[in-house]
């Protein structure tokens, strides 16, 4: 019984995780919390379902897609809502703005398809593998095994190649790394890009693990991605992934252990409870402030 | 509807009555919200939170308790207050957009208490609260609320709340109590929205924790920033125009929320810091009365 929850938990955390790290690398860079995050991941979702139901595309190519089409999507809200506000206004009208595309995108999903769940139709075979006492799906191997590699080749991206060391430098000073010759509007289009196509992952999987996909259902999955984040330490590559497995984890515990009804506030309630005993989240690191 | 209102419904239609009573609640719950956010800089994303524990609070008082009106919107604001009193303690160590995070769980942890919450009707949602809420009393509240915000900003303790938003280590060190008084203003913001929304519940008949979820809190920080931080007519303007936008657009029916979502990323690029954002009401009096003495001149 609790190896089977221990299993569930880490599946739903690897699918929060993935949308975390889209909200701590932009966060890390910008300092905006980008409220549409969500809503790119619940495009990303749909995205899957399309090529999927219409195109007969299996469900890897599907993914690949769909985070192809989350990635332009992502630059384009940077482009649009964004990049105007840059530098000249506090970070609030960027999150206003942000708030603002967040509605924007939600509403015109719920107009092209409707409000209702959608279903996936049957992408991967209804399989379980019996690993001891634990029974394994095949979908949770595949959401465990894509996270890990895609977190992994994340952390490669951004601890061994050019770009990589770029948004490093842009999270640690923009302009100093503007000064040092770095264009910094292309490393902040990058980042959005890389943020959207993990998130647009995250929603393919999600949606045919969970079998729907709405057009709400990135507010929530939102909420609870950058409560990982923050858990972590926002701006914490390492620690969003932390972050989203432990948040995952909790949530799937408290369900079996304590109550149902309580989903969402125990997992909000945890998050408080972190945040009182280190402010900084778990891999944040502290900074000392001056004038 | 009680008397007072039907005898103002001879002169002014129904509906526009309505979103006059409207409005003049979300003033109030923008006001308190400014109060934190706008004024002090303590980045609030759960003012919805408190306007349902006045909610219910100030209902279930009315309902099966006979507090009266007042006793019953003062208890909840009360209670919000305290509430907020007890968010305002981590405040100390936190900062920023960990700060919005906490006030984000805080007001979903509310939110699924209620749903749960058996004298408060669970996900069903309370009905039957007696209406005394009309036009004059809310109108009556929302300008005692302004008279007193305004006296407060100009007050020593005012501008020291502005010391705080601006720089937090240079107000501490001009021997500003930079605690005590980040407590006070989320105490003093939340017993806004907890009136707020007890005037809400006593005007609205039927309340679900669903009409306090994070939509609406985002709605009342949109008014705050909209018209620009940390000033009063600012809020005001961002209220009326958050308030009216909707009922304006309902001739485009159903892409409302689309044209909404679009209006908020056109004003902010186009008014980064909020409509009154950069403007001061003392530097436009200024102004127009130079205008004034050059025509004479001319």
């Amino acid at each position: 019984m609790f190896w089977e929850q221990l299993l569930n938990g880490l599946t739903l955390g690897s699918t929060y995780a993935l949308i975390a790290l889209g909200y701590t690398m932009v966060y890390g860079i910008v300092q905006l919390i980008n409220f549409a995050h969500g809503e790119i991941y619940m495009f990303g979702a749909f995205a899957g379902l399309i090529l999927v139901s219409f195109f007969g595309f299996n469900l890897i190519a599907a993914m690949l897609v769909a985070m192809l089409f989350c990635m332009l999507l992502g630059i384009l809200v940077e482009r649009i809502a964004y990049r105007p506000l840059r530098g000249k206004s506090s970070r609030l009208s960027a999150l206003i703005s942000a708030i603002g595309v967040s509605i924007f995108l939600s509403t015109l999903m719920a107009l092209m398809a409707g409000t209702n769940t959608h279903r996936y139709p049957e992408v991967i075979a209804h399989q379980t593998y019996h690993l001891g006492s634990l029974d394994l799906s095949l979908m949770q191997i595949l959401i465990l095994a894509v996270s890990a590699l895609l977190m992994i080749g994340l952390q490669f991206m951004v601890q061994k190649t050019r770009i990589g060391k770029a948004m490093r430098a842009c999270s640690q000073d923009l302009d100093a790394s503007y000064l040092m010759g770095i264009n910094v509007n292309r490393v902040i289009s990058f980042t959005f890009a890389v943020g959207s196509a993990l998130a647009a992952a995250g929603g393919v999987m999600v949606g045919v693990y969970y079998n729907a996909v709405w057009p709400y259902m990135g507010m929530m999955a939102g909420l609870k991605a950058f409560a990982a984040a923050v858990m972590g330490g926002i701006g914490s590559i390492p620690g969003a992934m932390i972050g989203g497995l432990s948040l995952g984890i909790m949530e799937i515990m408290g369900v079996a252990y304590l109550s149902s009804s309580y989903k969402d506030a125990i997992a909000f309630g945890m998050l408080i409870l972190v945040l009182l005993i280190r402010p900084q989240g778990l891999m944040g690191q502290k900074i000392s402030k001056k004038v | 509807m009680n008397a007072l209102d039907a005898t103002l419904t001879q002169y002014i239609d129904p509906y526009y009555l309505r979103i006059m009573i409207l409005l003049g609640i979300n003033i109030i719950l923008a006001l308190g919200l400014n109060l934190i956010t706008g004024v002090t800089g303590q980045l609030s994303m759960g003012h919805a939170g408190f306007m349902s524990i006045g909610a219910y609070t100030s209902a279930i008082l009315s309902m099966q308790f006979g507090f009266s009106y007042l006793m019953a919107l003062l208890t909840g604001a009360a209670v919000a207050a305290f509430f907020g009193f007890l968010i305002g303690i981590p405040t100390l160590r936190l900062e920023g957009d960990y700060l919005a995070m906490v006030t984000i769980g805080f007001a979903e942890i509310i939110r699924v208490f209620f749903l749960n919450f058996e004298p408060g009707g669970r996900a069903v949602g309370l009905s039957g609260i007696p209406q005394h809420t009309n036009f004059i009393t809310v109108w009556l509240i929302a300008l005692i609320i302004i008279a007193l915000n305004t006296r407060l900003l100009k007050s020593r303790m005012g501008r020291a709340f502005y010391a705080i938003r601006e720089n937090e280590i240079a107000a501490a060190s001009t021997g500003i109590d930079t605690t005590r008084l980040k407590i006070l203003a989320f105490t003093a913001g939340s017993f806004l929205g907890g009136l707020g929304g007890g005037l809400y519940s006593h005007y609205m008949y039927y309340i679900n924790p669903q009409d306090f979820g994070f939509m609406k809190s985002i709605e009342l920080l949109n008014m705050v920033i909209l018209g620009g931080m940390g000033s009063i007519p600012g809020t005001i303007l961002g209220s009326f125009i958050l308030t009216l936008a909707p009922e304006m657009l309902r001739i485009v029916a159903e892409y409302r929320l689309l044209f909404y979502g679009a209006l908020l990323v056109i004003l902010m690029i186009f008014r980064p810091n909020g409509i009154l954002g950069d403007v001061r009401i003392y530097d436009l009096k200024k102004r127009w009365g130079r205008k004034e003495v050059k025509t004479c001149q001319s």
